[in-house]
């Protein structure tokens, strides 16, 4: 029976570290530094226990119901700790509260235990052999746990999977306390119908943890979500891979900060920097600020305006720690003014000309959408460009939706724009287009800003070469009332996804 | 594409014309303001119409006598889109400004009215025009004048304002579950179906282009511009139903369309329709544009009742509104016109030298003395059908099973004609709330039994109905309205039912009475707008010509 109990020692022990590097890994996935989340959790996990060693000196009568309590206890707290956390971290206001109440418990409890345990072999053992033996399985069952999370739980398990198998496994210790002590604990039917509620609860969170994971939607998305939230216009999702974040819109990638800047720069400088003396410059969408990012580069440009639809959106770039370091703080610019409104409406009514226009709006996928690529939107571009200066169109795949792309071209040419189409590689997306509008013809620059990744005289000149499977083609010019340029889309891109 | 149909557009056209004086018996205002929620509960909303108190006084005529005497050139009954036109004209070509016009309502429009609310303006019945062929000249220079119409390319063709054109997606239609776009049925159909449907169509493209031995087009806007050719008329003696048996064309999905369109644009069932105006509304319409296609409409959130705004901006002045006309006599060389003021509850007279009667006919046969003692021959050849319709305020938009949500969106299911979404020529990426214009003719009875009933019903009893209905495009919907409001048009729009068009009522209705010139769709048997300005135009130039002949 000593030795029965030793193990649970162990088993105790894996299974509270297990929920300690659980809560540590969730806490770095969804709020991001993972030094300072461990050192938190690792920090609160162990005072925690401290408390629970603290607390158990109070417990003077039924020592092995209350261990047994306590083991029921931890199965149900730790094993849904992962569940609960992925859950409300997108509803919650306040995670962090939850977090660390979380942890506090699973910690007090698991320091709870050992004393108690360390109390009913007290008189099987020396004390010297007693203490030996009891952190000796302790601290190999750490050991075995930490060696166990990240080489077989989290790779095969995921987190949620991983917390409800532990906390099983807790249940199963109170069972077999429950075997070991029958004589000794009051009520043993009651704790035994406890633990098997809570094993059959348990059980179902293990089996049905995909879907439960699929509610949180994490599985979507190949990152960890470390920022998600529903405006009044879209879904907002950043996840972190490795050292790079991602940004998604209703489920689509937006930027991957691997390979973002040449996006960005093959975006902004071709175009900006053919413009003489740009001083004013308005950016339609492109709530990240990595484009605006671009242009304050530019010691000449005193005045950026970035009109996007969702203020949540410009918020969270000009709040979030990661990704103000990404943009550089762009967006919290004295030179930049923020304009949350409708850019088509905003458009209309807008009176000021600009030296140089971005505009960065997401694949015309859908009707609304494909308003932002009109004729219509672009006599409105045409009209508050001054003469000298460019627009910039962000303008989908010229290798996938190859009509689409010259549609957009050949639309802006409809309102009178000189176009210049050109294309780069994105490790992310693929060839992807872009369309420069003038009124005068336009050169590709000659010369760059120093400093920049991608962009140079050489890949600029590359830039507007399309070989022959991406050249122009014939297109109906997208109207408001035909909306061409959708249809093209919609069929160009479910050919290529299917 | 020859088979392709008119694409509906052509729809609603019809409403243009104001029947609001003579909805005589139409709605009251029913109003409750509890929210939508909880279905228990009525739905927030109320029954808006025209003002049929008013229109009542027409069946006491008389009324009491009038204080002051005012005098006038020429005096316009009605203020709808004939009225309207016709005053427009005289303020043209008559530089002393010597009108005036008197409308039932708070407000001109006719069928052309429009309301709005704090998601967007809506129209409570004409939604659009058809972009003008070469023969709707007056509908032309109007558009030009308005900036509709910005001027014309290399080869002659009108550019539009892209704004004003009906945005894309313009229709779809749920049927057997599913929304397709256009109306007319795809899903489901047999090779036979689409035999009569190539037929069909076909034979709609041969009217559109035919001319009569005449010269003239055989089915032209205005319907007076079309071919006197037999071989074209004789379709005016049968019925629209009548023509598609004869035919042999039974397709369930043919005929459904059929009768859609002939329930949309002129409130009959096919089988109460003349086949002349059945086929009229698929071959008449020949516009061409720069920068749109021939089925082209132009559209506002307000429907029609944005160029009513601006139609009547020059004329204000002379515009009277709560005026309840309640007789019309000859007194000496002029004419007596007296009128109740329904807000000051006062009676006016005014001596005009002209009239021109831009009301719904069947009024004047209360209101013009000469007709209370002599009913004329045709009066029984002018009938009405009543309509509801409704402006629905809901949370996001109507999606559904494939296409995506259109400006007119129709269920090959529902008795209703389905709903315009209002806000569909707002640019803005996304819409919080909709609006959406509800349609239905009710036409499965008698109209005076079916208005009869409308006017019956509560405002609950009519949400209900209309939440139905919706619920069953759309599932689940109830729970995002949040307004109902429901106007009863108790006679919406002329019936063109065999014979009126090239029968001899409406030859006898055109005809001036002594200094009284009529001026209403009406007279061309079809509720267009079209129709109703090139009425209002042609009245205000005999009129102008009598006063100048002295």
């Amino acid at each position: 029976m000593a030795y029965a109990l030793l193990f649970s020692v162990f088993a105790i022990s894996t299974c509270g570290l297990v929920y300690e590097l659980t809560a540590g890994a969730l806490a770095s996935y969804l709020l991001g530094d993972s030094v300072t989340q461990f050192s938190i959790i690792i920090g609160v996990y162990l005072s925690a226990m401290g408390l629970g060693s603290y607390l158990s000196r109070y417990i003077v009568r039924n020592i092995i119901s209350v261990f047994i309590e306590a083991e029921l206890l931890i199965g149900l707290v730790g094993g849904c700790s992962a569940a609960i956390l992925f859950s409300v971290f997108e509803v919650a206001v306040h995670f962090r509260p939850i977090l660390y109440s979380l942890i506090t418990v699973t910690g007090a409890l698991v320091g709870l235990e050992i004393p108690l345990i360390m109390r009913v072999l007290k008189n099987r053992f020396e004390f010297k052999d007693l203490v030996s033996k009891v952190f000796t399985f302790d601290y190999i069952g750490a050991l075995f746990a930490s060696l166990l999370f990240p080489l077989l739980l989290v790779p095969h398990f995921g987190l949620i999977r991983s917390s409800f198998f532990f906390g099983i496994i807790n249940v199963l210790v109170a069972f077999w306390a429950l075997r070991l002590f029958r004589g000794e604990v009051i009520r043993p039917r009651a704790l035994a119908a406890a633990g098997g509620v809570l094993l059959f609860f348990l059980t179902a969170g293990f089996i049905y943890s995909e879907q439960i994971l699929h509610f949180t939607e994490t599985l979507n998305y190949r990152g960890n979500i470390i920022y998600a939230r529903t405006t009044p216009y879209q879904r907002i999702v950043v996840t972190r891979e490795q050292d790079s974040l991602q940004l998604f819109l209703n489920g689509n990638l937006q930027f991957n900060s691997r390979d973002e800047y040449r996006y960005h720069e093959a975006l902004v400088h071709p175009g900006l920097q053919a413009v003489r003396e740009p001083r004013n410059v308005l950016v339609l969408g492109g709530g990240d600020g990595l484009a605006v990012r671009e242009i304050l580069r530019y010691p000449g440009v005193n005045s950026v305006t970035l009109v996007d639809l969702d203020a949540e959106m410009t918020k969270l770039f000009k709040s979030h720690e990661s990704l103000v370091r990404l943009n550089g703080g762009s967006l919290n610019s004295p030179k930049v003014t923020i304009i949350n409104a409708d850019a088509f409406v905003w458009m209309k009514t807008n009176n000021q000309r600009f030296d140089f226009i971005v505009v960065d709006f997401p694949d015309p996928s859908n009707f609304s959408l494909g308003k932002l690529y009109t004729n219509t939107f672009y006599r409105l571009l045409y009209r508050a460009l001054r003469d000298g200066g460019a627009v910039v169109v962000q303008s989908t795949s010229p290798f996938v939706a190859r009509r689409s792309y010259w549609c957009v071209v050949n639309t802006l040419k409809s309102v009178g724009f000189e176009t210049t189409p050109y294309h780069v590689y994105l490790p992310s997306f693929g060839e992807w287009g872009y369309v420069i509008g003038s009124k005068r013809a336009f050169r590709m620059p000659q010369g760059f800003l120093a400093g920049l990744r991608f962009v140079t005289p050489e890949t600029a000149r590359l830039m507007t070469e399309f070989p022959p499977d991406m050249g122009p083609v014939e297109t109906e010019v997208n109207r408001l009332n035909n909306q061409v340029l959708v249809r093209y889309f919609e069929e160009e891109w479910s050919r290529y996804v299917h | 594409m020859s088979t392709d149909p008119p694409q509906s557009g052509i729809s609603r056209r019809s409403f243009l014309i104001k029947g609001s004086l003579y909805m005589a018996s139409a709605g009251g205002i029913i109003s409750c303001t509890n929210p939508l929620v909880d279905r228990k509960k009525d739905t927030a909303g109320r029954i808006v119409g025209s003002n049929w108190k008013a229109g009542h006084l027409l069946t006491q005529p008389g009324g009491a006598s009038p204080k002051e005497t005012e005098r006038t050139g020429i005096l316009i009954v009605g203020g709808g889109i004939a009225g309207l036109s016709a005053a427009r004209e005289i303020k043209k070509k008559n530089q002393r400004d010597d009108f005036l016009l008197l409308e039932l309502e708070g407000n001109t429009g006719g069928n052309a009215i429009s309301g709005s609310n704090a998601v967007s303006p809506y129209p409570w019945a004409a939604h659009y025009i058809p972009i003008p062929g070469r023969d709707a000249v007056f509908v032309r220079e109007l558009f030009e004048e308005l900036g509709i119409i910005e001027g014309y390319d290399s080869k002659g063709l009108p550019v539009y304002n892209e704004f004003h054109l009906c945005a894309d997606p313009q229709e779809r239609l749920l049927i057997h579950g599913h929304w397709q776009e256009g109306l007319v049925p795809q899903l489901g159909m047999s090779e036979r179906d689409r035999r009569q449907y190539d037929e069909f169509f076909g034979a709609m493209e041969r009217f559109r282009k035919a001319r009569g031995s005449d010269g003239s087009r055989a089915f032209a806007i205005p319907v007076d511009h079309s071919s006197r050719d037999p071989r074209f008329l004789k379709y005016d003696a049968i019925s629209m139903g009548r023509y598609l048996a004869d035919n042999g064309w039974d397709s369930e999905y043919l005929r459904w369309y059929v009768n859609y369109c002939c329930r949309d644009d002129y409130g009959c069932r096919m089988e109460e329709t003349s086949a002349w105006a059945g086929i009229h509304y698929f071959a008449s319409r020949d516009g061409t544009a720069s920068n749109a296609d021939s089925h082209a409409v132009v559209t506002w959130p307000e429907g029609i009742g944005w160029i009513v705004k601006r139609m009547e901006k020059d004329i204000l002045p002379h515009i009277r509104c709560n005026a309840c006309v309640l007789n019309i006599e000859k007194i000496g060389d002029e004419l007596a016109v007296d009128y109740h003021d329904v807000r000051r509850g006062t009676a006016g007279r005014i001596r005009a030298k002209a009239v021109i009667y831009a009301a719904p006919r069947f009024t004047a046969f209360r209101t013009i003395r000469f007709f209370r003692e002599r009913l004329p021959s045709y009066a029984a050849s002018f009938g009405y059908t009543p309509w509801m319709t409704a402006n629905i305020t809901m949370k996001g938009i109507p999606e559904g099973k494939g296409a995506a949500v259109s400006w007119d969106n129709v269920s090959y299911h529902s008795d209703s004609l389905g709903y315009v979404v209002a806000n569909h020529q707002d640019v803005a990426a996304r819409r919080e709330k909709t609006v959406l214009t509800y349609y239905h003719p009710l036409t499965a009875g008698d109209p005076a039994a079916e208005r009869k009933e409308a006017l019956q019903r509560s405002h609950r009893e009519w949400s209900e109905l209309i939440v139905r209905d919706l619920s069953r495009m759309h599932p689940g919907i109830e729970k995002d309205l949040e307004q109902v409001d429901v106007w009863l048009w108790g006679h919406a729009m002329i019936r063109p039912i065999p014979g009126l068009i090239w029968g001899a009522a409406r030859q006898e209705a055109m005809k001036p009475l002594e200094k009284i010139f009529f001026a209403h769709s009406d007279m061309s048997g079809l509720s267009i707008f079209e129709e109703a300005q090139y009425r209002g135009i042609i009245a205000a130039r005999q009129a102008l010509r009598t006063i100048a002949a002295g």
